[in-house]
């Protein structure tokens, strides 16, 4: 299409005066030009199939204590792990001034369900995934950048700037939970 | 696009310093902004923006689309849909490509035979007619492979169908065939080369419409009473006049575009490309898009032998009723450009459109139709293919050489015989 | 502006010389069309009908066809049967779907799943059904259709037909008899015989169809609509709902895709007023 700007130039006798004919034309073309680029730009958005897959079912009685699992939700790694005593212990046990992004333990789990840590397996850093059982936390260790994270998944040393994330999921029962 | 002889220097200094680099600005102002163009020009000349703006549109929906789109014969069925159910706005892209492509071919027919009646052909615009031919040829491949992506019932025949065309060659027919489709029939290696070069082409077209375009600003346009420009009076800068007036014939077109691709965007279509692509079973009427019908009319028709066998012959009327129009500048050398000073030009011309529409009608058809008495369709097809060739092969040139033209006009601005030369809006 | 008119109507013209011509056979009766809710450029679907030619589809069509593009998820979109997400989800979690990634490669289906398919294989589908394949219901009403001779396809792209397919799936399913009727023939003229375990019907273009009558008068006791609507119990209205469900299976964005036409119409009418105005201004002093 002809660029709106072309109106502007006009070499009638009258040119130079603001005419109401050429303004309300440039500003109907110009709200053609938008009402037809945004539909060619938004249909780059997630589509109505990968929206639909915002859920994910697990069943946890397959994980043994001091086993983690790495399952898929919306594309994405997500690490379950079944918690040994000492690490629900561990993480408790941290003070709140030692954290970069202070959190509780308490906060990052269910009630009950203490010794289920459930978290988006990407580093918060630039999103490689992390090690499991590995770092000076007993953590997970992230080998792109060196980040470290602790028995609760808490940032403690490192670049990466907050906790790896908790995603929303509900427990369905004592041995499957929801994610999403 | 004679950048060469502007003197444009631009008031900003930025701008200036760019100019003296890549005098791109020059360009474009004496291209699309001081162009003198023929003020006399009808509204059959705002075609060639209306094609420039539809190569854009298949452009950019297109590159939407094969961000969605995949190309793998199992799941390209199947892919196309989930652009139309799951896309954002998917099913209006989809639709405005697809409804994009007939409403392309029917501004590129209207294109063709204006340029048929007006003589735009003749010297000095050979080159840009032959690259033309060249556009419209490129166009109808990337129609066809095009076609052949979602991947249904009618895409998959007439893949297989159009590359058969290649097996009337003798000697090497067979080989080329395989080589086209990469297999022993046509399969998934022949829908991932047809969407590779679905991809390609349109920019080959565009590039061809720049030289087009060049060649058309060399000589000038042609104008409905085919009288050269003679003076500056002749003539009006392309900007504003022709660029406002060519939008407002853009806008106008939208308007059946939008018809279709909103509220019927598969009554072009076949419903049997609504089928999935099945090797073992070949649909009951096999009918091509409606723009190939004419020609696609001409390749069935010859269904006897002539010499040669009568598939190859067919292929060669089918290729040589494009080819032909290669030739059409020398094969009409009357001195008058424009139909409207042509008496007998003129019948024959109207003739000849109609002709081309009935061929198209046949190639709806099944060819054991009666049309008119015992006549099928087979029968009298055979006859619009005749006069498709006699127009151009003996109809032009005897009436170069036997017509008497009426009297032209002195110029676009002075009126002829007290009448004015033509309306100009 | 005379003129582009003319253009635009013989371009009308000049596009519907595509459409193909169909031959007759006698005994042989051509789908009649009928009167559909989103029919035409203003028809939008009927939400009641889809809900009932949901049930249809469920009750009757599904124990053989497949839908492999419908998604549950789609029957609780809006322009469709428009189900609430409570009533999707407990829907598909009557059904199974497979997925390789539980324990013995079934588990409950969710929203997001597609309607699964009654047959693993087309082979198992054709085994189960005395070698016939019933064909997936996804864009079934826009593989049939019925053609119409000359004049009838140039009214068409002004009237937007193209509700050709749910006319012949609707006049399909009420075009069985019991007994072949007397005088109908194959297309070369002889006598017409019903093949062993088919069935006759009038409008399926070889009159032997593979699949038995599916729809009797009561077969199915409607939900009560939301509204109170009531419908009779008939293999007519049957037919109607399932046609018009099926249609929306195969364009689910049909009253969205009219809605944002309109939209675009009324801007290019405004805006090409407005350009005409712009040109003949820019025009009137050179002549």
């Amino acid at each position: 299409m002809a660029t709106e700007s072309n109106l502007a130039h006009d070499d009638t006798p009258n040119a130079g005066r603001r005419d109401f004919l050429y303004v309300a034309t440039t500003a109907v073309g110009i709200v053609g030009v938008g009402a037809v680029v945004w539909p060619l730009i938004n249909q780059m958005n997630p589509d109505a199939s990968v929206l639909a897959l915002s859920s994910t079912e697990f069943d946890l009685s397959g994980v043994e204590e001091g086993a983690s699992v790495t399952i898929k939700w919306r594309g994405s790694p997500v690490f379950v792990r079944h918690r040994t005593q000492k690490e629900i212990d561990e993480a408790r046990a941290v003070p709140m001034s030692d954290l970069k992004d202070p959190q509780t333990d308490e906060a990052r789990v269910v009630a009950g369900h203490e010794q289920w840590l459930i978290m988006v397996a990407l580093c918060t850093h630039l999103g490689c995934i992390p090690v499991g059982e590995s770092g000076e936390y007993d953590g997970w260790f992230c080998p792109c950048h060196g980040s470290q994270y602790d028995t609760s998944g808490r940032i403690r040393k490192g670049p990466a700037p907050t906790n790896l994330i908790v995603p929303p999921y509900k427990f369905l029962s004592d041995t499957v939970v929801q994610i999403g | 696009m004679s950048a060469h002889e502007s003197k444009y220097t631009p008031a900003n200094p930025v701008l200036r310093w760019v100019e003296d680099r890549l005098p791109i600005l020059g360009f474009a102002k004496s291209t699309l902004v001081d162009y003198p163009t023929p003020k006399n020009l009808n509204y059959w000349w705002t075609f060639g923006a209306i094609l420039a703006f539809m190569l854009g549109v298949q452009i950019v929906t297109g590159i939407v689309l094969a961000m969605h789109y995949t190309p793998e014969a199992s799941l390209a069925f199947d892919s196309v849909e989930a652009i139309k159910r799951d896309v954002v706005g998917g099913r209006i892209i989809q639709a405005v490509h697809s409804t994009g492509a007939s409403m392309f071919f029917f501004a590129v027919y209207i294109h063709i035979f204006r340029g048929l009646y007006f003589g735009s052909y003749k010297a000095p615009r050979e080159i840009l007619w032959i690259l033309g031919v060249i556009i419209f040829l490129l166009m109808m491949a990337t129609a066809f492979f095009g076609y052949v992506l979602p991947w249904g019932q009618m895409s998959f025949w007439a893949a297989a169908v159009i590359t058969n065309i290649f097996a009337a060659i003798p000697i090497i027919g067979d080989p080329i065939l395989q080589l086209l489709r990469g297999g022993f029939a046509v399969d998934n290696p022949t829908l991932n080369r047809f969407f590779s070069l679905h991809y390609l082409l349109p920019f080959i077209i565009a590039a061809v419409v720049f030289l087009h375009i060049w060649a058309l600003h060399v000589p000038g346009n042609n104008n409905p009473i085919g009288v050269e420009v003679k003076s500056e009076r002749d003539t009006v800068p392309f900007h504003p006049y022709y660029t406002m007036k060519d939008f407002f014939a853009v806008v106008v077109f939208c308007i059946p575009f939008a018809w279709f691709a909103f509220f019927a965007p598969d009554i072009l279509g076949h419903p049997d490309n609504y089928i999935q692509a099945n090797p073992l079973v070949t649909p009951p009427h096999i009918v091509p898009e409606w723009y190939f019908l004419p020609f696609y009319a001409i390749l069935r028709a010859i269904d006897f032998n002539f010499i040669l066998d009568s598939k190859l012959l067919g292929v060669i009327a089918f290729g040589g009723s494009i080819l032909i129009l290669f030739f059409l500048p020398w094969l009409d050398t009357a001195k008058v450009r424009s139909g409207t000073f042509r008496p007998a030009f003129k019948w024959f011309y109207w003739l000849f459109a109609v002709n081309f529409l009935l061929l198209m009608w046949y190639g709806a058809q099944t060819p054991d139709m009666k049309v008119v008495g015992p006549f099928t369709v087979a029968d009298v097809s055979k006859l619009s293919v005749a006069y498709y060739f006699l127009y151009f092969i003996v109809i032009l040139p005897l009436l170069s050489r036997f017509e008497k033209p009426r009297p032209l006009p002195n110029s676009i601005s002075e009126p002829v015989l007290g009448k004015p030369a033509q309306a100009t809006t | 502006m005379i003129k582009i008119t003319t253009i635009f109507a013989a371009a009308l013209i000049g596009l519907g010389l595509a459409a193909p011509v169909t031959a007759q056979e006698a005994g042989h009766t051509e789908a009649a069309k009928q009167h559909w809710s989103f029919a035409g450029i203003f028809g939008t679907y009927d939400q009641n009908q889809l809900q009932r030619g949901f049930q249809v589809f469920r009750e009757v069509c599904a124990s053989c066809h497949s839908a492999r593009l419908l998604a549950f998820r789609n029957l609780a979109e809006e322009g469709g049967p428009a189900f609430s997400e409570g009533q999707v989800k407990e829907l598909a979690a009557q059904y199974e779907v497979s997925d390789v990634t539980v324990a013995g490669g079934k588990r409950k289906a969710l929203p997001a799943d597609h309607w699964p398919s009654p047959f693993a294989t087309e082979l198992d589908a054709r085994d189960a059904n005395g070698g016939a394949f019933p064909p997936d219901m996804s864009v079934l009403a826009k593989a049939r259709s019925i053609e119409d001779g000359f004049p009838g396809w140039v009214f068409n792209y002004f009237t937007t037909y193209a509700e050709g397919g749910p006319d012949y799936i609707h006049a399909l399913l009420n075009a069985y008899s019991e007994e072949v009727p007397a005088g109908v023939t194959n297309s070369d003229g002889t006598p017409f015989t019903l093949p062993e375990g088919k069935y006759f019907n009038a409008v399926f273009p070889s009159n032997s169809i593979g699949m038995p009558p599916p729809l009797s008068d009561g077969q199915i006791e409607y939900a009560a609509a939301a509204d109170g609507t009531t419908v009779p119990l008939t293999v007519e209205q049957y037919s109607k709902d399932v046609s018009a469900f099926l249609m929306w299976v195969a364009e689910p964005h049909l009253d969205n895709t009219k809605s944002a036409g309109f939209k675009v119409l009324a801007f290019l009418l405004l805006f090409a007023a407005l350009m005409y105005l712009v040109k003949q201004r820019l025009w009137r002093k050179v002549h």
